[in-house]
């Protein structure tokens, strides 16, 4: 066991704070609320090679491994980073695991920033994939229908964008147009798909574990300064012991996400089963997490000129448009113990 | 970044395990567990034999195992209840007198230690001083060769069967709290000391013990007069990175047997509900053996695992607190049956489960204690 980053992590780690930092302050982030999406953003992380960086080198890439997509991930919900990279890099990843000369296209293209390709998380029904994170400013979505898995072009009036809570670029998406594309089909189809959603479980994990860390940091600095009836607030237990679980909760949240990732890269039998974990883990640190951020800055915290609402917004949206922390214990409970029956 | 167990730690598990099956048979398990005392001469002195008694410690030349082989030993010892209270306590005491003890206390008493031959009891808490240790008013007075002692202890567990006591006591009243405190290692077979048996709802039993003008020569003062809450920060650090995840383990593990037996209408294991309690639980288990790793590997680094050593202690013993109730009701009437009942599930380690839970998050620094240190270390919280 060994826990700590190596020089070369660290340094990535540290270019894609240094980076967000610039592209994506509070202010900018703000700013790109009402589409979700800060185009400008989008582009500066698409050159700093958020994409090349998550898609294996025989496919075109830098076949950088889950774990650092994981740190960069981290930062990207540190820093509420308005683009769908992770949903971006799954699909990529998706695509490059298919060996078809349609799959091989489109990620050429995605590669080349022709064309901004997203991920359905969940498997669509009677030809609709709901709330697809990225969907509302992508120009194509993979996503599954029983066992094939399509490539749909957007803006053929097949997208309905919706406002929602997390002021996420989410829509609902039509497949059934004639430009939808066939991938693959059969089981390696879902197989496909369902290690795709192992990538994005773990990813948005970090993300969880990011906004999280930086809603908790926030509201600790709070509790240093605020005084109540002539004490610092963080001296009352009411308020420092609550923080204390939660400082505690992100903490296990952050390494049981990497070691999902770790065992992703090292293709480790538990690999799915950790990936699920750490989502509902995560999920459930990050909602306590920001919940406390807003809550214990008092009235402060409720308005929207704090960002602690923003952080409380993110993270539901970015969880929820998968599902709940019992879907993923689900997923753990299929993996444990399927093969014991 | 790595999360895997060398070959080395992998090794050590196997040769814990066969050590356990021979050293560990159902009868002495069965006999610690109804006299409520983790402690067994027998086999104190076959872990001695294997060089495991600190195992970590440079005395024993090349048998000494590294960091990581004495976690995942710790882990095999406490998956199974082995009898290691009283051994665990010894250590922690031995630490101290390595530390801060006289040329002759050390050579007197560390290679007894490490022989398995000697088992020391803690004596630091009294009835009106629990986790607020510096609040003992058990006193040692000066006399002409040594001391006299009078005062109480509580939860002295083994205290009727160690062979000494690490006594916390005020030197000098007239001091503040923290300055006034001594140490001393107290034979438990001199006159004046009395034990009295209290029983817990775990089943363990401990002890008061009662000092009445027990007369205690100066050789068995550790460090100097006064300097006592130094020595004892040293065993206390031991304390707090002791570890629970184990527990939590073979409670998952039991209550997933039940899960799978085929005498239900219904499988447990094939209902959505227990799906998600039981995963829910495993997934706990995960962080709570992470956030102890993490302990280890700052050890491992010669850093002071302050914050993340509360962390660990308090996820896990909170995690079993909450995994122990939630998973015995999940069981429903049938975790009621006692633990040597014939009728029993899983060998009543469910029911046993709910007794032994609750003490874990009291003993070695309250919850409530993990979550100041927390608060003040890892979130820059004012006292």
């Amino acid at each position: 066991v060994d826990l700590a980053l190596s020089p070369e992590q660290q340094a990535l780690v540290a270019s894609v704070a240094d980076l967000l930092e610039s592209h994506s302050s509070p202010e900018s982030v703000r700013k790109a609320e009402e589409r979700g999406f800060d185009p400008h953003l989008w582009a500066t992380l698409s050159e700093f090679g958020a994409l090349a960086m998550a898609v294996p080198e025989t496919s075109g890439g830098w076949g950088a491994g889950l774990l650092e997509l994981a740190l960069v991930a981290e930062q990207l919900g540190s820093w509420l980073a308005a683009a769908p990279v992770v949903e971006a890099q799954v699909a990529c990843r998706l695509l490059a695991a298919l060996s078809t000369r349609q799959a091989a296209a489109a990620l050429d293209g995605a590669l080349a920033g022709e064309q901004l390709v997203t991920m359905a998380v969940r498997p669509a029904g009677r030809g609709v994939a709901t709330l697809v994170p990225g969907a509302a400013v992508a120009d194509a979505v993979v996503a599954r229908e029983g066992d094939r898995l399509v490539l749909v072009p957007l803006g053929h009036g097949n997208r309905r964008v919706v406002a929602n809570l997390a002021a996420d670029p989410l829509a609902d998406v039509d497949l059934t147009v004639e430009a939808t594309v066939v991938l693959a089909t059969g089981n390696d189809a879902v197989e496909a798909f369902e290690r795709a959603v192992d990538d994005w479980l773990t990813l948005t994990a970090a993300r969880l574990v990011g906004s999280a860390a930086a809603a908790h940091r926030s509201v600790c600095e709070y509790a240093r300064q605020r005084r109540t009836w002539g004490r610092l607030i963080g001296s009352y237990q009411a308020v420092s012991h609550p923080l204390a679980d939660s400082a505690t909760a992100i903490d296990g949240a952050r390494l049981l996400m990497r070691k999902a990732a770790w065992a992703r890269d090292g293709e480790l039998p538990r690999a799915r089963e950790l990936a699920a974990m750490a989502f509902a883990f995560a999920a459930e640190s990050a909602r306590d997490a920001t919940y406390l951020a807003v809550h214990l800055h008092g009235g402060v915290g409720f308005t929207l000129e704090h960002d602690a609402q923003l952080h409380y917004r993110r993270v539901r949206g970015w969880s929820r448009v998968w599902g709940e922390p019992r879907d993923a214990l689900l997923r753990v409970a299929a993996q444990r113990y399927e093969e014991r029956r | 970044m790595d999360f895997g167990w060398d070959e080395r730690v992998e090794r050590l598990r196997v040769r814990a395990r066969e050590f356990l099956h021979t050293e560990l048979p159902a009868e002495l398990e069965e006999s610690v567990y109804s006299s409520g005392v983790s402690h067994d001469p027998g086999f104190v002195a076959a872990l001695a034999r294997n060089g495991w008694i600190a195992p970590e410690w440079p005395q024993h030349g090349d048998q000494t195992l590294d960091p990581w082989e004495a976690h995942a030993l710790t882990d095999e010892l406490v998956r199974v209840e082995a009898p290691t209270v009283a051994i665990t306590t010894t250590v922690m005491v031995a630490r101290v007198i390595i530390t801060a003890g006289s040329a002759t206390l050390k050579a007197e008493i560390i290679p007894r230690v490490m022989r398995g031959e000697v088992t020391i009891a803690l004596g630091m808490t009294e009835p009106e001083a629990g986790s607020d240790v510096a609040a003992v008013q058990t006193r040692a007075r000066r006399e002409e060769r040594g001391w006299i002692i009078d005062g109480q202890k509580m939860f002295t567990t083994n205290g009727h069967i160690a062979d000494f006591v690490f006594l916390l006591a005020r030197t000098s009243p007239d001091k503040r709290r923290h300055a006034g405190l001594s140490t001393f290692l107290v034979p438990l077979d001199l006159p004046g000391i009395e034990v009295q048996a209290v029983r817990t709802l775990s089943g363990e039993r401990t002890n008061i013990l009662f000092f009445n003008g027990v007369r205690l020569d100066d050789r068995w003062r550790i460090g100097e007069v006064d300097g006592g809450w130094q020595a004892l920060m040293i065993a206390l650090q031991d304390e707090h990175s002791a570890s629970f995840s184990p527990h939590l383990a073979r409670l998952l593990d039991a209550v997933e047997e039940w899960a799978m037996v085929d005498d239900h209408s219904v499988r447990p294991i094939d209902d959505r509900d227990a799906r998600v309690r039981l995963a829910r639980w495993a997934t706990a288990l995960e962080v709570a053996e992470l956030l102890e790793a993490r302990v280890t590997w700052m050890d491992t680094r010669g850093e002071a695992p302050i914050a993340e050593g509360s962390m660990a202690k308090l996820f896990s013993t909170e995690a079993l607190v909450h995994a122990a109730e939630d998973l015995t009701e999940l069981v429903g009437p049938d975790a009621l049956r006692s633990k040597l009942d014939p009728t029993a599930l899983v060998d009543g380690k469910i029911e046993h489960a709910l007794r032994f839970a609750v003490g874990t998050a009291i003993y070695g620094g309250t919850s409530e204690i993990q979550r100041n240190i927390v608060a003040q270390h890892a979130c820059g919280l004012p006292r």
